[in-house]
Parts: C-alpha cells; structure tokens; sequence
C-alpha cells in the first residue's frame, strides 16, 4: 500500500469511527451499555 | 529513522511492565470494592476500557468493550453496535494491537505467568490455530447473541458465558470470596468456566500468551487494524545487517523485517530491545514515513553532492 493510500484509508477509518460511535450514542446505545455494565453479569462470572 | 524514535521506543519496551501495570490499575480503579464485594456503578462504565477487562470485575473503571458489544445485540432494541465498533474501529486505527502489548490487563496477566521458570515452548508450529480468534470473534461475539435470540429477541452474550476466562478470575472469583450468596449460586456453569481459566493458566506457563494468539475476539479485531494503524513498527534497512536477532527475539512468531506490521505483532519491541543496530523502532503517524525518508534521503545526497 502506498503512503498517501494508507493515510488516505487512515482518515477515512478515523472518520467511520467517529461518526459510527456518534450514532450508537444517538440511537441509544451508550444507556443500554451502562444499564448492563453497572450490574452484575451472571453470564460473565459463570452463575448463569 | 530520527535518533528520538529509537530512544522513545527503547525506553517504552524496556518499562513495558511497568506501563501494563499502571494501565491495569487505571482500569480497575475502584479496588476498595473487592473488599466491600460490590460493583462500581457511577457513569465511568457508559465508556469501554481498550483492554479485555471484566465490567463485573468489583474495581472494575469502564466497560468491557467485547461484553458491551454483546449485551447492545443481545438487547431487543439493537441486532448491531455502532457504539461499541465505531470505538472499536477508532481505537484500532490510533493504537492497533499497542494495545494488547501495553494496555490489556488479562495480557498481562498471561505475561506474569509466563515469566515463572519452568520449560517453554513455542507456538510456531501452531500458527494455524491464530486463525481461531477470528472465528470466536464472528460466531460468538456478532453472530450469535445478534440471531440466537428468545421469544423477547434478547440474545446470550455468548463469548462471555461460555468462554471468557476474565469475568471468572476478575469476577466470580474476588466475589464470591466476599459474598456468600454470589458463592451459593456458583453452578455447572462456573465449573466449566473455572476450568477454563485454569487451563488458560496452564498454557500461559508454558506458552507466551495463548489466549492472545488463539482466543482473543478483541485481538483478533485490533489486529485487522494493524496495517493501517498509526502506530507502526518500523525498520531502518540501511541499518539492518540481517541477522535474524529480531526474529528469534518475537514471542509472537512474527519477522519484524519482513512484515513490520503484522497481525500477530503486538509491539512489544522486544524486537527492538534485540536489535544490535538499533534498526528496529516504533512510528506514529499517517502514511508509513516512507515518503519523509526519501526526502531526507535526497536531501541527504544532494547536500553531500554539494559539499563535494
């Protein structure tokens, strides 16, 4: 890969995150993962 | 290849331990929690960690990027996380597998384990398996707790339950010291878990970092991120007297002047440390420098026409 096509790809990727992470937090996402992250996962530590 | 370069990356290697250290701490911040038996519940955890760490762990600071991107598809509002990959997508491209070398607590953990004297062995002749991950990453993490799903469309988090050695050493296990009802409900399920961990453990005695190489779903992620990601490993040709040090060196059966940045390199940089010409070091940037060595390079030649 050339060096202007790798940071060509660099940039796009960047901005792709960015924007994919914007609209998961638009949409939502960001609650359901705390609401999950903030209790104990019984899948997780093997209770089920 | 600047003299700073090699300094930086010289002295990043060589405290590498020290570094994976400091990162597991900032991850598991809350340590009074182990003895209290609870989970941290502030709003920290609406944020991933970049490493594989267990959200139920009690100290536990952020969430577990692999068991978020789960518990979104296995919810019954979502069947993907754009949260969760575009965070994912961001950190592969700024840090790559870095993170796994740097910033991965369960790494590290495999790492501190591999250190105990006894009989190593290697993985090259195992190379195949590396391929597994890529696997565990398709079918358990995005495939089935987005399709598997009850009659509500809520789907298991199934690398979680079935495979993840983290939640158990980081979870179940300080829990249950601390609180016996967690302790009274501990089944098959732990059983088979446990199991797992200790094989983990046992393999990491005797190989550097299995669970990485072969396991790993968030590995397996960052390092389809390795080619293109701003921190790169890179080799000085006009330095390299190819003696193969280097390779011999990496833990990770990678040949550093042949592919910089491959797959598997988790840089490590003990490729750097190995290198009697300071050949090898670490980059970060866009593109891959090439272009700015050969300006040096020309202006290099030029300047010397000059002078002659």
């Amino acid at each position: 890969m050339s060096c202007e096509k790798k940071a060509a790809a660099q940039i796009v990727l960047l901005m792709a995150g960015a924007a994919m992470l914007c609209f998961g937090v638009w949409r939502g996402e960001a609650a359901t993962v705390l609401s999950k992250a903030i209790k104990l996962c019984l899948e997780c530590v093997g209770i089920g | 290849m600047g003299k700073k370069f090699s300094g930086i990356s010289q002295t990043m290697s060589r405290f590498r331990g020290w570094i994976q250290a400091g990162a597991t701490l900032l991850t598991n911040l809350h340590l009074p929690n182990f003895l209290k038996g609870g989970l941290y519940q502030g709003a920290g955890k609406t944020v991933c960690v970049p490493g594989l760490n267990c959200y139920s762990c009690p100290a536990a600071f952020g969430a577990c990027p692999i068991g978020a991107f789960q518990a979104v598809v296995g919810s019954s509002k979502f069947s993907f996380s754009y949260y969760i990959t575009g965070f994912l997508i961001l950190l592969g491209v700024l840090l790559g597998r870095f993170i796994c070398g740097f910033l991965c607590p369960f790494g590290w953990f495999q790492e501190l384990l591999h250190k105990i004297p006894t009989k190593k062995l290697s993985t090259k002749r195992l190379k195949p398996l590396t391929y597994l991950k890529y696997a565990v990453l398709l079918v358990m993490v995005f495939l089935l707790p987005a399709f598997l799903v009850n009659d509500v469309g809520m789907g298991d988090p199934f690398f979680c339950k079935y495979l993840c050695p983290q939640g158990v050493l980081e979870g179940a296990i300080p829990l249950s010291l601390a609180n016996s009802g967690i302790r009274a409900a501990l089944g098959k399920l732990f059983t088979w878990k446990f199991s797992i961990l200790l094989s983990v453990i046992a393999l990491s005695v005797l190989f550097y970092r299995p669970f990485c190489k072969w396991l790993c779903p968030l590995g397996a992620f960052y390092a389809l991120f390795n080619r293109v990601s701003l921190f790169q490993m890179k080799v000085d040709k006009n330095k390299c007297i190819s003696c193969g040090k280097c390779a011999r060196a990496c833990k990770m059966d990678v040949d550093v002047t042949k592919t910089p940045n491959h797959t598997e390199c988790i840089r490590c940089g003990m490729c750097i440390r190995a290198c009697p010409t300071k050949a090898v070091c670490f980059r970060y940037g866009f593109g891959d420098g090439k272009d700015k060595a050969k300006a040096a390079e020309t202006l290099q030649t030029n300047n010397n026409n000059r002078e002659e």
